[in-house]
């Protein structure tokens, strides 16, 4: 039987992630799509990182950062007073890194196809930037959002080299579904094993089918 | 009245520069004439806050400060309402969606009401559809309301007509027409079509290169021999007269200007009502004596004000009857074997009057 804790710290961890993504994403996404500075380039380069290297090197990297005696290590342990390695916190950390470019990307495309003018005849209307955000880019990049908030979640659940590194497989605060996995299959315990894999499996099926059908939807309902 | 005073200095990346230093009234119908890239555009822009002016531009209308110095007021606390080229609808949202959102936004809350908007550009069957089922006639005919739902103090319009047939073209006029009676709204509306602004406006800013080389009133602007608008091949006078009776019998009515008695077919008007007239340069020719025995119905004595000295075969005549002015082309062959003059008293026959609107006068 698989243990039920695992799965709540995995969608734990997964719903936080993507809040926080979104949080973060969305601002970024926005200048990335629409400043007009020269770093921006290179920034949009190293968002994306995450998308080529190999967990592993992200997680080597995030584990020295997340060390005792680093400086965010300790900034993290005088203003929490706990320590930052091997805990969820850590996790969330690593997990809004690794999984920037799958809200990101979306969210920039997104942002960049919205027409300007658009926003000149929201404004002239007397709509303030902020109420012009909310009342027209949002609900024209809705779809949008939609796609970056379920790909940064089912990323984070199937996210597992950066929990390896910085996580420690600590059973209800850093073991989630994808190391209990592994765990399992390391323990030959080919059954629990089974219905690990299988579930997430079906979760990211179902996932990807409900948004691209919420996709064909939306270009539909434009078209008719 | 609220007039809008502009004086703007703007470098365009492209090597494109406006300069210019006006004032537009703060009522009725000002128009702004231009071949395309003259900069009528970036104007209306400018005014509306969408682009930012160079720092040497100032822009007022009436107490309120738009722009000056490092002063730059945001658009949306303009009170501007623009009309653009494209409509620009939202597309999450339906024609009342968006006719709503306008009015949501309307600062103060007083204006029109959304019935009487709709009223007025005809909407009432389209209120509950999407706006991407509209056409452009349709759509350019919700974004007008749209921005009269928004109160604003002034109406700015940017080619509003341009990518629309020529049916739902005249149809929208009709409807800017009655909305300028009817609302007292100042209205700024850039226009390369003299048709357009003939119709509806009364003052003229004619732009060219970035610079406005000419404003004044319409009437006055339109007979001006040194103007490029009178050497255009539809070059016309435009007049206002008033209806004095209708004659049943012929199918005709009979109209005043300056005095002088001016025959078109039916219109449905009450006596006293005044009427814009277009009078084409090319259906005026001139005699010396009232003639006799014509089957032209419209005969008018005027005064020789300006002949044009060009060579070209064909001259332009400028004739004056009380304050207003007629066009009259002719060839130069004409004008020497008539020894016309400045100053001399001709008569001018008419062929063709075109009524462009009712007025108010």
């Amino acid at each position: 039987m698989v243990d039920i804790n695992v799965i709540w710290l995995t969608i734990k961890l997964a719903g936080v992630t993507t809040g926080w993504l979104l949080l973060l994403g969305t601002p970024l996404a926005w200048w990335l799509a629409r400043g007009q500075s020269r770093v921006r380039t290179a920034i949009e380069a190293l968002v994306a990182l995450p998308l080529i290297l190999p967990p592993t090197v992200l997680g080597f990297y995030l584990l020295i950062a997340f060390a005792p005696q680093s400086a965010l290590g300790e900034l993290w342990q005088q203003l929490t007073g706990s320590r930052l390695a091997f805990t969820f916190n850590a996790l969330v950390i690593g997990s809004v890194i690794y999984s920037l470019p799958f809200v990101v990307q979306p969210l920039r495309a997104a942002f960049w196809q919205l027409p300007e003018s658009l926003l000149e005849a929201a404004a002239v209307l007397g709509a303030s930037p902020l109420d012009c955000w909310v009342s027209v880019v949002v609900p024209n990049c809705r779809h949008s959002f939609l796609t970056a908030a379920s790909l940064g979640f089912a990323h984070t659940v199937g996210e597992f080299g950066v929990v390896l590194m910085i996580g420690g497989n600590i059973p209800g605060e850093t073991q989630v579904l994808s190391i209990a996995l592994y765990d399992r299959v390391e323990a030959l315990h080919f059954n629990e094993a089974h219905s690990m894999a299988g579930g997430l499996m079906l979760f990211s099926f179902i996932m990807l089918y409900l948004l691209y059908r919420h996709g064909h939807q939306q270009s539909w309902r434009i078209q008719s | 009245m609220n007039s809008l005073h502009v004086r703007l200095q703007l470098q365009r990346k492209s090597g494109f520069q406006l300069e210019l230093d006006s004032c537009i009234p703060g009522t009725g119908f000002s128009a702004v004439y231009g071949p395309s890239g003259c900069g009528k555009t970036s104007l209306l822009y400018c005014l509306a806050g969408l682009i930012r002016a160079g720092s040497d531009s100032e822009i007022r209308f009436g107490e309120q400060i738009w722009q000056r110095g490092d002063q730059f007021l945001p658009t949306h606390r303009r009170r501007v309402g623009l009309v653009f080229q494209d409509a620009r609808l939202f597309p999450h949202l339906s024609v009342d969606g968006n006719l709503a959102y306008a009015e949501k936004r309307r600062h103060p809350a007083t204006g029109p009401s959304r019935d009487q908007v709709c009223e007025w550009l005809q909407l009432q069957n389209l209120q509950g559809r999407r706006s991407s089922e509209l056409s452009r006639g349709q759509q350019q005919r919700v974004a007008i309301a749209r921005a009269l739902l928004g109160a604003p103090d002034i109406l700015l319009m940017d080619e509003p007509l341009a990518n629309i047939d020529l049916a739902s073209r005249s149809q929208i006029l009709g409807h800017l027409e009655r909305l300028q009676r009817e609302s007292q709204l100042p209205i700024v509306y850039v226009s390369h079509d003299m048709e357009e602004i003939a119709r509806l406006a009364d003052w003229l800013l004619v732009m060219q290169e970035g610079r406005i080389i000419a404003e004044g009133p319409m009437l006055d602007l339109c007979s001006h021999l040194q103007l490029a608008l009178a050497h255009e091949e539809q070059a016309a006078a435009i007049v206002t007269a008033s209806v004095v009776k209708q004659d049943r019998e012929y199918g005709l009515t009979e109209l005043s200007l300056e005095g002088q008695s001016v025959t078109v077919t039916t219109v449905d008007a009450a006596p006293g009502t005044r009427m814009r007239l277009r009078i084409p340069a090319r259906d005026i020719s001139l005699c010396l004596n009232r003639p006799e025995q014509t089957s032209i119905l419209n005969v008018l004595s005027a005064r020789i004000v300006e002949i044009e000295a060009t060579g070209s075969s064909k001259l332009l005549v400028r004739l004056q009857l009380g304050e207003q002015y007629l066009l009259a082309r002719l060839t130069r062959k004409s004008i020497a074997a008539l020894r016309l003059t400045p100053g001399q008293q001709v008569f001018a026959q008419i062929k063709t009057v075109a009524l462009l609107s009712h007025v108010q006068s």
